[in-house]
């Protein structure tokens, strides 16, 4: 075995840095794999560690609405036996600031004293935080400075409040950084809260109060004896428990989905390192024929050649693994805006390890494949060189490469598995890399077989010689257009999502005709609003929409609390335990009908509005919408279709609603599917005009302000004279869209630009495959006449055509992986973005043809006497 | 037609100077059909490539068809064979990916002519594979892929026709159909073949025999 080493490290004298290139195709997969799980990893610890920080207290209990009379009293009575509560109340309002006019809709949040209880709101100056519990003080995000033209010291109003900005806000625990940039904050003591007066009928805002429980006390028994009681008066608690294990569940899915994007890398890197080896393998015939010729066996032959490629694997895989871990050192700068905690990088060995044993495994699995041809090259090759393509065809059938073959499918299950808590996962992420491994490959195989067929003779001749080229014995067409593919395929889908939801944007910018929105206008507001707003020069106002708070009473005559009450009753029976008293009656279709009725919907408070026409963004799916004239019988209301499924209502049933104490029975006569992407307030449930007429509402209206400028006034004028109406500019929402979804997309980005440059290996890997036959045709055909010009054209047309295969399946796989997204995930229409597949499309062309023509010095350079040499 | 004038053909090999030519001068006529004969070593493989310009010589020059190959540079000399010279090898020389009629193409479109397609077609026939042009390489018999490397070789009506052991991958019969293909064009189109073997039973066939050995010519006699 020494023996046999020192032989594997003399014989790879000449080939050491191209079994290097071959094998760092194996890099990124590696690199990737080695930076998800650190971060993840790394990320998890930091949750754990940061848990209470995250949530601020041992418990947190929150609504939408004021704290009902029994929670409040629980709330009072921890307080007064020594178990400390803390408040936040939080809800957006517009902030004015009267020395520069400047105006701005923040996020108002009032914090008693000692919120949170764990960890700190870091502001500078570093006290400004803790000082505002002691007068009118207000510390704010810097955006909010900035876009109201002020600076410390200034006066802040929110509504008829008057607070001194004391301070700016840099960290928030619990909060990303990309919290500022969507809704600036703006922290003013709870005390004061009245004083501002916004909180007036049909307000939006979130109640909390957290709790820090005594270190006897588990969160968990807390939650146990409390919940019940809470969830009925519409308070959602959580405890720190809880809390972690969302996270820690949103980051192995995270890890998850990007482990599969790393895996398959890494799978197309065996690939090319296949291919790779296979060129390797092709030019070590004669001196495998030479080493039999002088007695080695084919089992020694072999095993030269295999520790050969564990050497190079091992330097693979290890470099890979170095990059991975630079990348996830860099990770949380560029994903520091969407992180709610300070992660303590470190490196992270398992991880390592892991990546190192996959990497190497992968890469020794896909070169043995190859591999096992040396073992049938006869001695006699020696003598007589056989055809290169005859000694592949042989190896075809050899029984060995079935079984390798077969390791490598069970390695792809393995590794499916390892990456999964549970064998059911394990068999679905192994299945979802065949499936995008099989694609890429049928967009390959597909792409080739097409290319060939619709070559005409009438085309230029370099151009069909480049096409031919693509089917030369050998050739490794389908694995470089697997590897181009692949990067293309992430880069573009990325691009395709990104660029379709900006367009979604736009869209509804236009149809919705109107630029501004004022909200929370209460109802004896609306005609001051309104007249102040046409008073102003070129605007016009294009909607007023009644807004009317409300919650469900009862439904075909059973009351919601019965409903609740015997879901509570349902969950502490046996599963098999007869329906229950309260269970509904069951009618239509048994599908639709027999689910339950989501308590959620059951719950919550609707936001309705009453018009007697549908609107532009609802159709009507099942029933018919009332028109003005229906005058009789109990009133009409229609049920956005998914609402409908989750209440369980069909059209004919009867809905009884409690408006501020007052019961209004309604029947429903329509469902309608509604655009909720439109810019345009839309409604679950929508009323007959004669039955709201008259009940407490609020309004929103839009508006059309010709100009950004004027926009800001009209803006101002309205918060000046309404200090409780919140006013915002689309055009600047846009904006914020955009640089938010830029900020999704650049730690995207950075994957997908990795992944591009798992092609360059796998491409010079291919070339040098068909090396031999490569030569051989320049030089063929230099005898025939052609030029140097001729041959550099042919090898042009060849790389181009290769670039543009790999990008065509990439871009083509991204334009339906985006269609499916957009479709599924966000559900919005998807029109396929061409300039950026197009740019993709060209640059993976040039790199293809830069990397060919590097790769084909040695056919310019040849001489056509070789032509005779050889024979 | 073709002339060579005191060829010399040296390699540096270290510190020494290796002659493979020697001061080798001859010259042939239009339309002849030489052979070029020698042992193995003897420098009928160099000759022949510098005669056809797939090679510069140390000293001396070719003059084919009236163009001095030594002032040619090596895309010149690629379009003059383009234009002038056919080759047939000993090992065949076919474009694995292409064709056998596409073969037969390559040389009438490097030189950018229209019709190859009816042109290859009729060569094709003219050596006997009508019905095999769609055929690739590896779906052809060693004589078959001999006989597209002819039909190329003539598809530019070369003035001269250079063979490289055109028998030396096949069996006797097979070969001998080969020389009798080769001695046919030769009379209908008026080419010059150069044929390059250490047969001398082909070389016989021949009208001129022009023999090697170490370099230098050491006969030369015409055979008929």
């Amino acid at each position: 075995m020494n023996q046999l080493l020192s032989l594997a490290w003399r014989e790879s004298r000449t080939a050491r840095r191209r079994l290097l290139l071959y094998m760092s195709a194996i890099l990124f997969g590696v690199a990737a794999l080695v930076a998800i799980d650190s971060f993840a990893e790394n990320l998890t610890r930091g949750v754990h560690e940061q848990a209470r920080a995250l949530l601020g207290g041992d418990v947190s209990l929150r609504s939408r609405e004021k704290f009902q009379p029994k929670p409040t009293a629980l709330l009072d009575s921890l307080n007064s036996s020594g178990i400390p509560v803390s408040r936040q109340v939080s809800f957006s309002s517009m902030a004015l600031v009267p020395r520069t006019s400047g105006t701005r809709l923040v996020q108002v949040r009032a914090v008693s004293a000692g919120y949170p209880w764990y960890g700190t709101v870091e502001t500078k100056p570093a006290s400004a935080y803790a000082d505002i519990q002691g007068d009118r003080r207000a510390v704010v995000d810097p955006a909010v400075l900035v876009s109201l033209d002020a600076h410390i010291g200034d006066t802040l109003s929110l509504g008829t409040g008057r607070f001194l900005i004391t301070g700016t806000i840099e960290s928030v625990p619990g909060d990303a950084g990309i919290s500022a940039a969507i809704g600036p904050r703006v922290f003013i003591p709870e005390k004061y809260l009245d004083e501002t007066g916004l909180l007036v009928f049909g307000s939006r805002a979130e109640y909390e109060a957290l709790i820090k429980l005594p270190a006897t006390l588990s969160p968990a028994r807390f939650a146990g004896r409390f919940n019940p009681r809470l969830s009925s008066d519409r308070v959602r608690l959580r405890t720190v428990t809880e809390n972690e294990m969302d996270m820690t569940q949103a980051i192995t899915q995270m890890r998850d989905f990007l482990g599969v994007v790393g895996l398959v890398a890494l799978l197309l890197g065996g690939i090319g390192v296949a291919s790779g080896v296979h060129a390797f393998v092709m030019r070590k015939i004669d001196v495998v024929a030479i080493l039999r010729c002088v007695g080695a066996t084919s089992r020694q032959v072999l095993t030269i050649y295999v520790l050969q490629a564990i050497a190079m694997g091992l330097i693979g895989a290890g470099v890979g693994a170095m990059l991975g871990v630079a990348i996830q050192l860099s990770l949380p700068r560029v994903l520091k805006d969407f992180l709610p905690v300070d992660i303590d990088v470190r490196v992270v060995p398992s991880a390592v390890l892991t990546g190192l044993a996959i990497g190497i495994w992968v890469s020794l699995a896909f070169a043995l494949r190859p591999l096992l041809a040396l073992r049938l090259v006869s001695p006699l090759q020696a003598l007589r060189r056989e055809n290169d393509a005859e000694v592949m065809r042989r190896a075809r059938r050899d029984p060995a490469s079935l079984i390798v073959s077969l390791g490598i499918a069970a390695s792809v299950l393995i590794l499916g598995l390892s990456r999964a808590d549970n064998a059911q996962r394990g068999f679905a992420y192994s299945g979802g890399i065949a499936v995008a491994l099989g694609v890429l490959w049928l967009t390959a195989a597909f792409l080739t077989w097409a290319a060939r067929r619709v070559v005409r003779p009438s085309w230029p001749f370099v151009l069909r010689q480049g096409l031919a080229a693509l089917h030369r014995p050998g050739n490794q067409t389908r694995s470089v257009i697997l590897a181009l593919g692949f990067g293309v395929f992430l880069m573009s889908t990325l691009y395709q999502v990104q660029k379709n939801l900006l367009k979604q944007f736009d869209i509804k910018l236009e149809q919705s005709q109107a630029n501004a929105v004022f909200l929370d206008v209460q109802e004896k507001q609306a005609p001051g609003v309104d007249s102040l707003l046409r008073g102003l020069p070129g605007v016009q106002v294009t909607q007023q929409v009644p807004i009317i708070p409300m919650r469900i009473y009862s439904i075909n005559g059973v009351l919601v609390s019965t409903m609740l009450a015997g879901r509570a009753r349902e969950r502490g029976l046996a599963p098999s335990a007869p329906d229950s008293g309260a269970e509904l009656p069951q009618r239509g279709k048994p599908g639709a009908q027999s689910g339950r009725r989501s308590p959620w919907a059951l719950r919550r408070e609707f936001r309705s509005t009453y018009r007697d026409t549908p609107v532009g963004s609802e159709v009507v799916t099942s029933g018919k919408f009332w028109t003005a004239s229906d005058s009789g019988g109990v009133a009409q209301i229609s049920v956005e279709k998914d609402l409908a499924s989750e209440l369980g209502v069909v059209v004919g049933d009867s809905m009884t609603w409690d408006i501020q104490g007052v019961r209004v029975p309604t029947r429903i006569t329509s469902t309608r599917e509604v655009n909720w992407a439109r810019f345009e307030p839309n409604f679950f449930v929508v009323f007959q005009t004669r039955a709201l007429a008259h009940a407490p509402k609020q309004f929103v209206f839009l508006a059309n302000i010709p100009g950004a400028r004027a926009v800001a006034l009209a803006q101002r004028a309205v918060v000046q004279k309404f200090p409780n109406v919140s006013s915002l500019d689309l055009t600047s929402v846009q904006q914020t869209v955009k640089s938010v979804l830029g900020k999704v997309t650049v730690a995207v980005r950075f994957m997908a630009i990795l992944s591009l440059t798992l092609g360059i290996p796998v491409l010079f890997s291919a070339v040098s495959a068909t090396r031999r036959a490569r030569l051989r045709e320049g030089v063929l055909l230099k005898v025939l006449g052609a030029t140097r010009r001729h041959i550099g054209r042919i090898l042009l047309s060849e790389y181009v055509l290769l670039g543009a295969l790999g990008a065509l399946a990439g871009v083509g796989l991204s334009i339906g992986g985006a269609w499916a997204l957009m479709h599924w995930v966000f559900d919005t229409p998807f029109t396929p973005a061409l300039v950026p597949a197009a740019v993709v499309a060209v640059a993976m062309m040039t790199l293809s043809a830069v990397i060919g023509l590097l790769t084909s010095r040695e056919v310019f350079a040849s001489t056509p006497m070789e032509a005779l040499r050889e024979s | 037609m073709l002339t060579a004038e005191s060829l010399t053909k040296e390699y540096r090999s270290g510190d020494r100077t290796l002659a493979v030519l020697k001061d080798v001068s001859f010259t042939i006529d239009q339309g002849a059909f030489v052979a070029i004969v020698g042992p193995s070593g003897s420098g009928k493989t160099t000759l022949l490539g510098l005669l056809a310009g797939l090679d510069e010589a140390s000293r001396g020059r070719v003059v084919l068809d009236g163009a001095d190959l030594s002032k040619l540079d090596e895309d010149q000399r690629a379009r003059l064979r383009g234009e002038k010279v056919g080759f047939v090898f000993q090992s065949f020389q076919l474009i694995p990916t292409l064709t056998a009629q596409e073969n037969v193409q390559v040389p009438l479109e490097l030189r950018g002519d229209k019709g190859a397609d009816e042109r290859a077609r009729e060569l094709l026939a003219r050596v006997g594979l009508k019905d095999r042009g769609h055929h690739f390489p590896t779906q052809l018999s060693g004589g078959e892929q001999q006989r597209v490397a002819i039909a190329r070789a003539f598809s530019n009506d070369p003035r001269i026709l250079f063979a490289d052991e055109p028998t030396g991958n096949l069996d006797s019969d097979t070969g001998s159909r080969i020389v009798e293909l080769l001695e046919q064009l030769n009379r209908e189109s008026g080419s010059t073949v150069v044929l390059v073997t250490h047969d001398l039973a082909l070389a016989a066939r021949t009208q001129r025999v022009i023999r090697l050995a170490d370099g230098a010519v050491i006969e030369d006699r015409l055979t008929a």
